[in-house]
């Protein structure tokens, strides 16, 4: 009889996962972006790999070295050089390394902090085959920058919002579940809260220390997470009073498995719904802030820098042209993702059934 | 020619056919009652009349003649002076049917003004001699109430004169009564038929109780599966079914009475004078100023084994006291489970406790998590309760109670939308019965479901109690499931105990008139003789 009545259940989507998936796909437009932002992605989460101003791979005397990878000093290739860390736009270990070996160079041969030295125009100078998107005003090059700025600005943006998410949930579900005083007191705490200056805040915090990625990730969590309470709040509200919470309350199950494992799932799909809005409103934060220059250090990837350098040099349109289309795009991909997150989420919604 | 005829009438969704080939006829004066179960496609039939399906519904087949016009199809000025001009509609929940942002005198102002356009002065009055003739004494007083100040059955009310607001000729109620107690019940449907006799409306109407049909109806349809599978005159279908499935329907009624009890079981549970207040807060801070008494002072004895019967109707504090004795709702006075003081015991023991003490809930499709499957939703006790099973023998556990419960134990890995109502209170059941308790509260456990379901769930818990000596607070309104179930009974009106006794007696000769009144609405459909209407101004406990 057991082997009748007690398979172990395999992993398989549910009903409504599936479902969801299928309208997903249906979207096209959202798929279509879906996929084109994952390609993006995933090529700049490799930007050393693809931009960097060290060879790949690098063969000198027989022996082989892993630049990218690895810092080696001048003095690994030949005695002539300095014991300081090799730089190999310097022509003179260039023409040694391509005399004893050859190197294998990135597709751009920058990395978003390279000066060129060897520039024919004033920088910044106009898209090029050497650049192909031209330099900025300090000579450094444009798709390199973008590519790691890419990075940097969707990372902080995942980074901030999942972490802001999951602390926002946390203390919606809190102020759901047990309403009362608890509700009561969290909710003036927010409105108390929120009321807090965040643009002067952050000067201040600027003028004492040099924000870093981590510094300024963890002031804007100090804010962000406030936007999903309230959805998060009300779902749980309602959803405390279900009979099937309420049947698992009679069953003794603890007040936070009976969160998780029953309110929590019907607060995901209005949780869902906002999170690609939040998410292109945390990669905005952060290219607001460069742009003011109250963000990243001087000399980071930053696309919000790239704005201003665009904004500084009305005459070289290729950054302002750049820097718009990047994060024009980036936003437009995320919203389109959105909308199709949304629709998939929407129980109103059936995939169709039949071609059109 | 008849005022409304249906020929070859078919629904469908899509490619599936849920209403195929439906013909009837319906005239002046006559009352037909479609009758089935639900899913059988009585509901959508009516809706195609007006051409209101839900959005994917078509008519593939079929004509439909209403006072001479074709419908199926028809151009929408047709359709508008159809809907309301020559024909009101009913529906089922008198909650949702009004906007509760609108004063009911302006509600039913739109209605005659949609087909009528008068002078203000004039509209008003006609508003007040509709609502008047739906039966509201007051009806200029009533102008200005909202949705929330009425009862359930005043709404219906409302709802029945937007229907008639210009004198329509044929009137469809969609299970006018299902969500009411049941002496507004009686009242509605004698309301209604009364109003088709004075105006000799066509009445049609959807029902899928048979005692409400054989009271009011001249011609039944009684459909199945989305075909009628019989059809003719009320008192030759019901004294001479023919087909097997109106045989089926006519036999299932609740029936059967209470096992016998063993002697002198010990006492299970013991309350004494539970009082559930709740506060009515007012004005800026919110300051105390009165208690609703939901529950006022109960008192009860429940032995192992026993059925004790709670009957009351809506809003007398059945389910409040039920959920205060799971204390699942905080309640003044002694409450003691199998010698044990439930106001005494900390959280740790309450929750050890709670295995033995279990409930099942009213509507099967909000007391099951839409996102477990059903093996995870009965085995969620026993997660809590004995963590040491593993999870071989959790599933082992889970597919004998399912067994037990009368479903196949390969269903453990579907998901309940994939399940009847019938079926899904079975898996309630069975997620109940899982942890072995000695005690279960049953709130309302068959009131959601249809007839011939309801006598398989009574027979269930009937045998489950035989095999288990388990002990039942049985909560429900409807009489006729109770007389099969309950030992004793405590008749319950606005949280206190109006009548006490056994079953058997009560049933017998029941002392208080509120009782009796239970009574005849349940067994009888009469309306009360006393005519005071439920209170108005109900005060909204959330």
């Amino acid at each position: 009889m057991d082997a009748r009545v007690a398979p172990v259940p395999t992993f398989q989507l549910s009903p409504m996962t599936r479902r969801r998936l299928a309208i997903f796909r249906q979207h096209r437009r959202g798929y279509v972006s879906f996929w084109i932002f994952m390609v993006l992605f995933g090529f700049c989460l490799f930007a050393e790999f693809v931009a960097n101003d060290r060879p790949l791979l690098l063969m000198y005397e027989g022996r082989l070295f892993v630049p990218v990878l690895v810092n080696y000093s001048e003095t690994d290739f030949g005695t002539e050089f300095l014991p300081t860390e090799a730089d190999y736009a310097d022509p003179d270990l260039l023409r040694d390394i391509h005399e004893k070996g050859w190197a294998i160079w990135p597709l751009i041969p920058y990395s978003y902090k390279t000066v060129m030295h060897d520039m024919t125009q004033p920088a910044p100078s106009a898209p090029s085959w050497k650049n192909l998107l031209g330099t900025d005003d300090q000579a450094r090059d444009v798709l390199a920058r973008v590519i790691y700025g890419f990075r940097l600005s969707v990372l902080f943006g995942f980074t901030l919002t999942a972490i802001s998410s999951v602390i926002g949930i946390a203390a919606g579900a809190v102020q759901g579940f047990y309403g009362g005083l608890t509700d009561l007191l969290f909710q003036r705490f927010i409105e108390i809260w929120s009321g807090m200056p965040q643009l002067y805040l952050l000067i201040i915090l600027g003028s004492i220390i040099t924000p870093s990625f981590w510094v300024l990730l963890i002031f804007l969590l100090l804010f962000s997470w406030m936007n999903l309470t309230g959805v998060v709040r009300a779902e749980f509200l309602r959803g405390r009073n279900l009979d099937y919470v309420r049947a698992a309350r009679a069953l003794g199950v603890s007040d936070a498995a009976v969160m998780w494992r029953h309110i929590l799932p019907n607060a995901m799909v209005a949780t869902l719904t906002f999170l690609p809005f939040t998410l292109s409103g945390s990669v905005t934060i952060l290219s607001t802030l460069d742009f003011l220059g109250f963000g990243l250090p001087p000399g980071s990837p930053s696309l919000g820098e790239l704005v201003a350098q665009g904004k500084n040099n009305l005459q070289a349109p290729w950054l302002g042209i750049t820097a718009f289309v990047v994060l024009g795009g980036t936003l437009t991909l995320l919203i389109f993702v959105g909308e199709a997150v949304r629709d998939a989420f929407d129980p109103r919604r059936a995939p169709r059934a039949s071609k059109r | 020619m008849s005022l409304l005829e249906v020929d070859d009438l078919s629904v469908a969704f899509g490619p599936r056919r849920v209403v195929d080939g439906v013909s009837f006829t319906l005239d002046r004066g006559e009352t037909l009652a479609l009758v089935g179960e639900s899913g059988s496609g009585k509901s959508l039939t009516a809706l195609s009349i007006l051409q209101l399906l839900p959005a994917g519904g078509t008519n593939p087949t079929g004509r439909i003649t209403l006072a001479g016009e074709s419908l199926i199809g028809a151009p929408q000025p047709t359709l508008l002076h159809a809907r309301g001009q020559l024909a009101g509609i009913v529906f089922q929940e008198p909650m949702t049917s009004l906007n509760p942002l609108h004063r009911i005198g302006r509600q039913v102002a739109e209605a005659v003004w949609l087909h009528r356009k008068m002078p203000k002065d004039a509209l008003r009055a006609r508003v007040i001699e509709v609502l008047a003739q739906a039966g509201f004494a007051d009806a200029r007083q009533r102008l200005d109430a909202f949705p929330h100040q009425l009862s359930g059955g005043q709404r219906q009310r409302v709802v029945i004169a937007m229907a008639l607001a210009n004198d329509p000729a044929l009137l469809i109620a969609d299970e006018p009564t299902t969500a009411l107690d049941v002496t507004i019940q009686a009242r509605i449907l004698g309301l209604l038929a009364d109003l088709k006799a004075a105006r000799g409306l066509a009445l049609m109407l959807i029902s899928h109780d048979l005692e409400v049909v054989r009271r009011y109806a001249d011609r039944v349809c009684v459909m199945k599966d989305g075909v009628v599978v019989e059809a003719g005159q009320v008192a030759e279908v019901f004294a001479h079914p023919a087909h097997p499935y109106t045989r089926m329907l006519l036999a299932a009624v609740p029936k059967g009475a209470p096992a016998r009890l063993p002697n002198a079981t010990p006492p299970l549970v013991e309350a004494q004078d539970v009082r559930v207040h709740f506060p009515i807060r007012r004005g800026l801070l919110r300051r105390t100023i009165g208690h609703v008494r939901a529950v006022n002072g109960v008192s009860f004895t429940l032995h192992e084994g026993e059925t004790l019967g709670l009957v009351g109707e809506s809003g007398s504090g059945k389910s409040t006291l039920g959920f205060a004795l799971l204390r699942l709702q905080h309640a003044e006075g002694r409450i003691v489970f199998a010698g044990q003081d439930l106001s005494q015991v900390n959280r740790r023991d309450l929750r050890r406790l709670r295995s033995s003490m279990q409930v099942v809930f009213q509507d099967p499709f909000g007391s099951l998590s839409p996102r477990m499957s059903v093996g995870d939703i009965v085995a969620e006790g026993l997660s809590v309760h004995e963590p040491s099973l593993t999870r071989a023998e959790r599933n082992t556990r889970v597919a004998v109670e399912l067994e037990e419960v009368g479903l196949p134990p390969e269903m453990m890995n579907r998901y309940p939308h994939e399940f009847s109502g019938g079926q899904r209170q079975r898996i309630a059941i069975a997620r109940a019965m899982v942890l072995k308790p000695r005690f279960v509260v049953l709130d309302e456990p068959t009131s959601a479901l249809d007839m011939s379901v309801q006598a398989q769930i009574v027979d269930l818990l009937r045998s489950l109690q035989e095999r288990h000596g388990l002990g039942y607070l049985f909560i429900s309104h409807d009489l006729k499931v109770v007389r099969a179930l309950a030992h004793r009974l405590i008749v319950l009106r606005h949280g206190v105990v109006v009548e006490e006794g056994t079953a058997a007696k009560i049933f017998a000769n029941p002392q208080q008139s509120y009782t009796r009144d239970l009574m005849a609405a349940a067994f009888k459909l009469a309306a009360p003789a006393s005519e005071e209407e439920e209170a108005g101004d109900e005060i909204e406990v959330l």
